[in-house]
């Protein structure tokens, strides 16, 4: 079965959640609405304190390209734009909508003609207007993978369907309940960015969902969309190793997949594709896992952007009593979190609680150099040596040995017998490189 | 309410520095009773002696040092033992003991204790006693059964090979019935457990494999060449230290290069320099003196096998996808 070199396996944990169907929030009263959703630049906000503004309404945007607006998750009156606690843990400019009585009305953006008239860049211009980014995690704007630089054609959109860290079920759910809208919003994906072909990857421990779009993939053919069944391995959902796995080729150093043809959609986002096309439906809500062993009812959950954390798990049963730690994002790469009155943002796609009894504190030890972090680093890195480097703040050879290509999965710190913090310490590294640039 | 912060990841697997160690020390517990059954109190006497030195020396040294005391990682433990298993068991034991302490002292809390020792100490303690006390060191002694021991000058199958022209039935090397250091004479009992842990990824598999590997087919070529004058393969992978060496003390973690291709060379060129030793030098056994110079070599091996980081150049590089 095809898959990327090294890497590691995991305890998946995917049963709590895996079986249940996406139940959909209803709207809060309330939400906060960071204006910084995505990477790429900060959105100005289009709105003042006191407007009333209605659902799908674009509240913020950008002239930057490399941008996507935000838009309004509920109908209400702007009752605040200040500095707002955001999930990655700093404070960024966030705009609060507070809901009042009225019905809330469809916003259509974009308008209904028929999906196969369009032309390329139409649909890039709705998927921006539309806000949407990469749903996997990274946020990175898709109206801008789409559009391929002067010069550079993409060949295949790679839809993945991974889902690689441990807990999280909330694209397994998308591809068992919408494999359909997957495969079309892949497909115009693929029409915005002139690619010939479509190919969804999917690791073996999802069977109904490879079940479920190959049955959908059947209604076309092979030559154009393509299931590929992958060994379950982590970080396959990883950009460059999914493209290894289902395509083997390589991204090359600092490149991006559109250096060799590629582009990679998430199946959330594919489906965003999908309804901003059809139905003229923004990105105002996001597919999210609500699960661990410190949360009383796990869950599926169908969440408006800017809901709080607090509402969310309030929804699922509330925290455990010896709740001790809040992610968002799975174990590997998720983000710590200092508290549950966080906005859900378009990169939220797990809500992680861990027990005090699931976070050993382990004592760290000298490296003993045992080589484990080697042969398991999926980029092919020396993890103890970049870890060494940062520690003793050799930033210079840190990047010669490679340190700016982690991808800061967490593999190596994983499988540390030595517990080394070696994900930290690269991270350190990075930042102090930044900072002297 | 107020939570836990940390960075990513959030989970880690169940091994640990301490376990690796527990892991290597049970693996040899049965070649470590065998060589005391073989050779009786005398055998127990040296190991007790070996280990218990190591792990005061490092705790002394700790104190010395006034830092945090170390030895609960047990890695001085394992150099104590690993050490015992390498001397005869008709050594005194106050020289096992002299032993421990220079492996410790020496060839590992003066580089910065564990982690940061460049040769495996266990070998340096055991080329400290070959250099100190070599008639002790080459005094050997018939396996007794608990009968006790006398300290006779009973030749080593290496020794009877090398200097005599005798071979050994292959069935007592494989099963421990021969003259030799208390640890290294069933190849059967060290064999064991290290493909038990070495399936479960405790123990390195990829240098023991190098190491037998290169042996086997170098001493091969020689036996192959002269089967009069040179022992077969089997001979070679079967006796003295060669699978204490290859399955525990090549493989320490510290002193091993760190990337999977460093690891393969590393073996391979050990293997080689057994043969060498073995075949053309004065000494009947090169084992130690193979491992502790590739030791020296595992900073320059790891340098020249940095692997390729995924999308630097090679083959398939930048090729577009169709």
């Amino acid at each position: 079965m095809k898959t990327f070199a090294q890497g590691i396996h995991l305890k998946y944990n995917k049963t709590a959640t895996q079986g249940k169907a996406i139940r959909e929030l209803p709207a809060p009263k309330k939400v906060i609405i960071p204006l910084h959703q995505h990477t790429g630049a900060t959105c100005e906000p289009l709105v003042k304190v006191g407007d009333q503004v209605v659902q799908g309404q674009k509240i913020a945007d950008s002239s930057k390209f490399i941008s996507a607006p935000v838009h309004a998750s509920i109908s209400g009156k702007v009752t605040k734009i200040d500095k707002m606690p955001h999930p990655c843990g700093t404070e960024i400019l966030a705009v609060v909508i507070e809901a009042g009585e009225e019905e809330e009305p469809k916003a259509r953006t974009v308008d209904s003609r028929k999906t196969d008239a369009l032309r390329p860049e139409e649909i890039r211009q709705a998927v921006r207007e539309a806000g949407i980014v990469g749903l996997g995690g990274a946020a990175f704007p898709t109206h801008v993978k789409l559009a391929p630089p002067e010069g550079k054609k993409i060949y295949t959109i790679l839809v993945n369907g991974c889902e690689c860290e441990p807990y999280i079920t909330a694209d397994h759910r998308v591809m068992v309940e919408k494999a359909d809208e997957i495969v079309q919003g892949a497909l115009l994906a693929a029409r915005a960015a002139g690619a010939e072909k479509v190919v969804v990857g999917i690791e073996d421990n999802k069977p109904d969902a490879i079940e479920r779009l190959k049955s959908v993939a059947r209604k076309h053919s092979e030559a154009i969309v393509d299931v590929v069944v992958l060994e379950t391995k982590y970080p396959q959902g990883g950009e460059k190793m999914l493209i290894k796995a289902a395509l083997d080729r390589e991204v090359p150093a600092r490149g991006l997949p559109l250096d060799i043809g590629v582009v990679v959609v998430n199946v959330g986002t594919a489906v965003a594709i999908f309804e901003a096309l059809t139905r003229g439906q923004p990105l105002v809500s996001r597919v999210l896992t609500v699960t661990g062993p410190g949360i009383k009812e796990p869950k599926n959950l169908l969440v408006r952007i800017g809901t709080s954390f607090k509402e969310v798990i309030d929804q699922c049963g509330g925290l455990c009593e010896d709740a001790s730690k809040i992610i968002m994002g799975g174990p590997m790469m998720g983000v710590a979190q200092t508290s549950v009155d966080i906005p859900v943002v378009k990169a939220t796609s797990c809500i992680l609680v861990l027990r005090q009894r699931d976070i050993k504190e382990e004592k760290i030890y000298p490296c003993v150099k045992c080589g484990r972090c080697v042969s398991n680093c999926p980029m092919y890195l020396v993890p103890s040596r970049l870890a060494a480097f940062a520690d003793n703040g050799k930033y210079g050879e840190f990047e010669e040995w490679g340190g700016q290509d982690c991808i800061e999965c967490g593999c190596c710190a994983y499988v540390c017998p030595a517990k080394i913090p070696i994900v930290q310490w690269v991270r350190l590294a990075k930042y102090k490189l930044r900072q002297m640039k | 309410m107020s939570f836990l912060i940390t960075s990513s990841p959030h989970s880690n697997d169940f091994g640990s520095v301490p376990l690796m160690m527990r892991t290597v020390i049970i693996g040899l517990l049965p070649a470590t009773i065998a060589g005391i059954v073989l050779f009786g109190w005398p055998a127990l006497l040296v190991i007790l002696s070996s280990v218990i030195a190591a792990v005061l020396t490092e705790l002394a040294v700790n104190k010395i040092m006034k830092v945090e005391p170390t030895i609960s990682d047990g890695s001085a433990a394992l150099t104590g033992l690993l050490l015992a298993l390498t001397l005869s068991p008709v050594m005194p034991w106050w020289q096992a003991a002299l032993g421990a302490v220079f492996a410790i002292a020496v060839g590992k809390m003066l580089f910065g204790g564990l982690g940061y020792n460049i040769f495996n100490p266990a070998l340096v303690g055991r080329a400290f006693l070959a250099a100190a006390f070599p008639v002790q060191m080459t005094t050997w002694a018939a396996p007794m059964f608990w009968r006790g021991v006398e300290a006779v000058s009973s030749a080593t199958p290496l020794a009877l090979m090398k200097f005599q022209q005798q071979t050994t039935v292959y069935s007592k090397l494989f099963f421990g019935n021969v003259s030799g250091c208390i640890g290294e004479t069933s190849a059967l009992l060290l064999l064991l457990p290290a493909l038990f842990f070495m399936f479960k990824g405790l123990i390195n598999w990829r240098i023991p494999a190098s190491y037998l590997g290169s042996v086997a087919v170098l001493g091969g070529l020689f036996w192959l060449i002269d089967p009069t004058k040179y022992p077969d393969p089997l001979f070679h992978l079967l006796a003295g230290g060669l699978m204490l060496g290859a399955l525990y003390m090549a493989t320490d973690l510290v002193t091993s290069p760190l990337t999977p291709k460093g690891m393969w060379v590393f073996g391979a060129a050990a293997g080689v320099l057994v043969v060498v030793i073995r075949l053309f030098s004065g000494l009947p056994e090169g084992v130690m003196y193979s491992i502790l110079i590739m030791n020296a070599f595992v900073p320059l091996i790891n340098c020249y096998t940095r692997p390729r980081i995924l999308g630097y150049p090679q083959k398939r590089f930048g090729r577009p996808v169709k």
